[in-house]
């Protein structure tokens, strides 16, 4: 009895294996996020139509402005499959338009005017919705009339505004900064100023909430100033309904953008946007059905990765629905 | 619920009167000149005494607390007026046009039937779509039909109309000669062949604008479905041995569409909005195109009293579904 092997009190406490490497909040995301085929290729199609903007006016050296009349009306490459008689020409790959300007570099260009329009506009949205959300929910005196303003600019009417303020401050911005400069300052700010209110009123629910939590309440008790509360505690927790109405908020730029070109109150002529370069071609479409289709198609596509990007971000950033 | 109501009507006010606000103001910085199409050889005091005419002299005030009377004092009068036959408007300045000089309201009045008729039933046909697509993809959770679905309103969602109005112009006019590509407003319906005529032209603007108003209720149908077909009421109404189609059709609907009916009455103005980009697609005459002409024309009056119709849209939509919410559902209480 006495030969038995002395029984270790402490071997239940310790590990059979070496502890594993903490997991992350991000990593956790991930892995939801992966789950989510669609989410994955709208972020992948964002992504590469991003870079293919960014890089392809070194890849395809085509000056978008250039004219080249004798070229002009060219068919893109792939109608020779079912017409032969089709003028096209390896020079340019998607055709030319009625001055003979290529249609891949416009495109391009186009596409840059888009998603710069739309990204910046997303920005300046999230800015004015994220300050006055978290200045309505934390500081009670604020928050009525906040609100209360929210409320108000819910209640315009966004797109009879946004055209009449375009076609009204076009000639003064244009004189200050340039045609292009002026239009761009003017889109994305009106733009902008007019699409907050959505992330003002989630930022402002989530700070409510928060910020009667006990951690709150311990950095308040070690003397932390509001300041600091806000930046260090409460906007890390609210970064995800952020970057939800973020997506949201890049999908409504790039239609509002290209619905004010459509309508002819947008960039100059010269200009190209996705939304310009369909308007422009809706006049004959009969015959060069493409220039609509084509960027028609980028315009969709990319709302459709922006949607299905926020669709799965949603799902990973809902610690409830993850792990599901 | 009637004090509610009230509260609400009279709250109302003050946000019509600061939207009005804004859009005076907003005009009135505008730096557009009313006389820039007046000949060059007109002499500046002349031009000096036709901007005194249109009103322009005066200060910013008096101007806007004109526009207020007349639109929310004279006009009203007009309209009881026409219908009466009294004579109180007699003699008294309207909201004047610079484009035509004629009563901005005679020609809104003019152009609304347009858009109601395509604004309204496209709203209609859209939401009789989405709603047994959003009743059934969400008891079907996770099928085939539910990820179809799924993917069909993400697709609605994301073309825009003035994508999907010139590709289904070329589809169906174009290349196939269906339906005509352009809408005909003085087209009267007499007879069968004539309201055929009249059925195809309105075929696809209420369509484009259908997919918008379908795409987003069916997504609200299937979520508002999804939460009440998981409640114990649910159970209990199986258990005692409802049919399946009483249980989903009646229990389930009647509590599911309550928070739907509220989404729909807020999509009214939004969709009077997207009306300006599909009339200018099928070039119907309706308001939103006339906002846009007046407003390449410089026509201040007019732009101003369009702008705040659809205000005045938006601001009544928002009470009628707060009210709704209250009336449908007997948890709810205001005061």
């Amino acid at each position: 009895m006495t030969d038995t092997a002395p029984i270790d009190p402490y071997a239940a406490l310790q590990d059979k294996e070496p502890p594993k490497a903490p997991r992350s909040q991000w990593k956790d995301v991930w892995d939801q996020f992966k789950h989510h085929k669609g989410a994955l290729f709208g972020g992948g199609f964002l992504i590469f139509i991003t870079l293919a903007v960014l890089v392809g006016p070194w890849v395809w050296q085509v000056d978008p402005q250039k004219l080249d009349i004798r070229n002009k009306d060219l068919r893109p490459i792939y109608t020779a499959i079912w017409d032969s008689t089709a003028a096209v020409r390896w020079g340019n790959p998607l055709g030319t338009d009625n001055l003979g300007r290529d249609i891949l570099a416009n495109l391009i260009a186009g596409g840059r005017a888009s998603m710069a329009v739309g990204w910046a506009a997303m920005v300046l949205a999230l800015l004015i919705g994220t300050a006055v959300g978290v200045v309505s929910g934390y500081f009670k005196k604020a928050d009525f009339w906040l609100m209360r303003f929210t409320d108000l600019v819910l209640s315009l009417p966004i797109l009879p505004l946004l055209l009449v303020a375009v076609t009204l401050f076009r000639q003064p911005l244009r004189a200050n900064f340039g045609p292009e400069g002026g239009m761009f300052i003017l889109i994305v700010g009106v733009i902008g100023l007019t699409s907050w209110m959505q992330t003002a009123r989630i930022v402002r629910g989530d700070i409510l909430a928060l910020k009667e939590r006990e951690f709150i309440l311990a950095a308040r008790s070690i003397g932390t100033t509001s300041g600091s509360i806000i930046l260090r505690h409460l906007l890390p927790n609210v970064i995800s309904p952020i970057m939800v109405s973020a997506t949201l908020g890049l999908a409504t730029a790039i239609i509002t953008e290209s619905a004010l070109s459509f309508l002819g109150v947008g960039f100059p002529s010269d200009f190209p946007t996705w939304g310009k370069l369909l308007a422009d071609s809706v006049q004959r479409m009969e015959q060069y059905p493409e220039r609509v289709i084509l960027p028609g198609l980028l315009i969709s596509l990319t709302v459709l990765g922006v949607n299905y990007l926020g669709d799965g971000l949603r799902d990973a950033l809902d610690p409830r629905i993850r792990g599901r | 619920m009637l004090t509610f109501t009230i509260r609400r009507l009279i709250l109302s006010i003050p946000t019509l009167l600061f939207i009005s606000l804004v859009i005076f103001l907003l005009l009135q910085l505008a730096p557009g000149d009313p006389m820039a199409q007046v000949p060059l050889t007109v002499p500046p005091e002349v031009k000096e005494k036709m901007r005194e005419a249109l009103g322009l002299g005066q200060p910013i005030h008096v101007q806007y607390w004109k526009w207020i009377v007349q639109f929310f004092w004279i006009e009203p009068q007009v309209l009881i007026d026409h219908w009466f036959g009294t004579t109180f408007a007699e003699g008294k300045q309207r909201v004047i046009s610079w484009q035509t000089r004629s009563p901005v309201m005679d020609i809104v009045v003019q152009r609304i039937p347009q858009t109601l008729w395509v604004v309204g039933l496209s709203y209609i046909v859209g939401i009789l779509i989405a709603l047994p697509i959003g009743i059934y993809s969400a008891y079907k959770q996770y099928s085939v039909f539910d990820q179809a679905g799924t993917f069909i309103t993400m697709i609605g969602f994301s073309i825009p109309p003035f994508f999907t109005g010139p590709l289904l112009i070329v589809v169906f006019s174009v290349q196939l000669g269906w339906l005509p590509s352009i809408y005909d407003t003085t087209h009267v319906v007499t007879d069968w062949a004539s309201f055929k005529i009249q059925f195809m032209q309105m075929v696809m603007p209420v369509m484009v604008l259908a997919l918008q108003t379908t795409a987003q209720i069916s997504r609200y149908m299937r979520s508002s479905m999804l939460d009440n077909l998981g409640q114990d009421y649910v159970r209990t109404a199986r258990a005692k041995g409802l049919k399946e189609g009483v249980v989903v059709m009646q229990h389930v609907l009647r509590n599911s569409m309550i928070p739907v009916i509220t989404v729909i009455a807020l999509g009214i103005p939004a969709i009077f909005g997207g009306a300006i980009i599909t009339e200018n697609v099928f070039k119907v005459n309706g308001i939103g195109q006339l906002l846009l002409t007046a407003l390449f024309a410089n026509d201040i009056p007019m732009v101003m009293t369009l702008t705040f119709i659809f205000a005045i849209l938006i601001v009544l939509f928002n009470l009628i579904a707060d009210v709704l919410y209250g009336v449908l559902d007997p948890r709810i209480r205001y005061d």
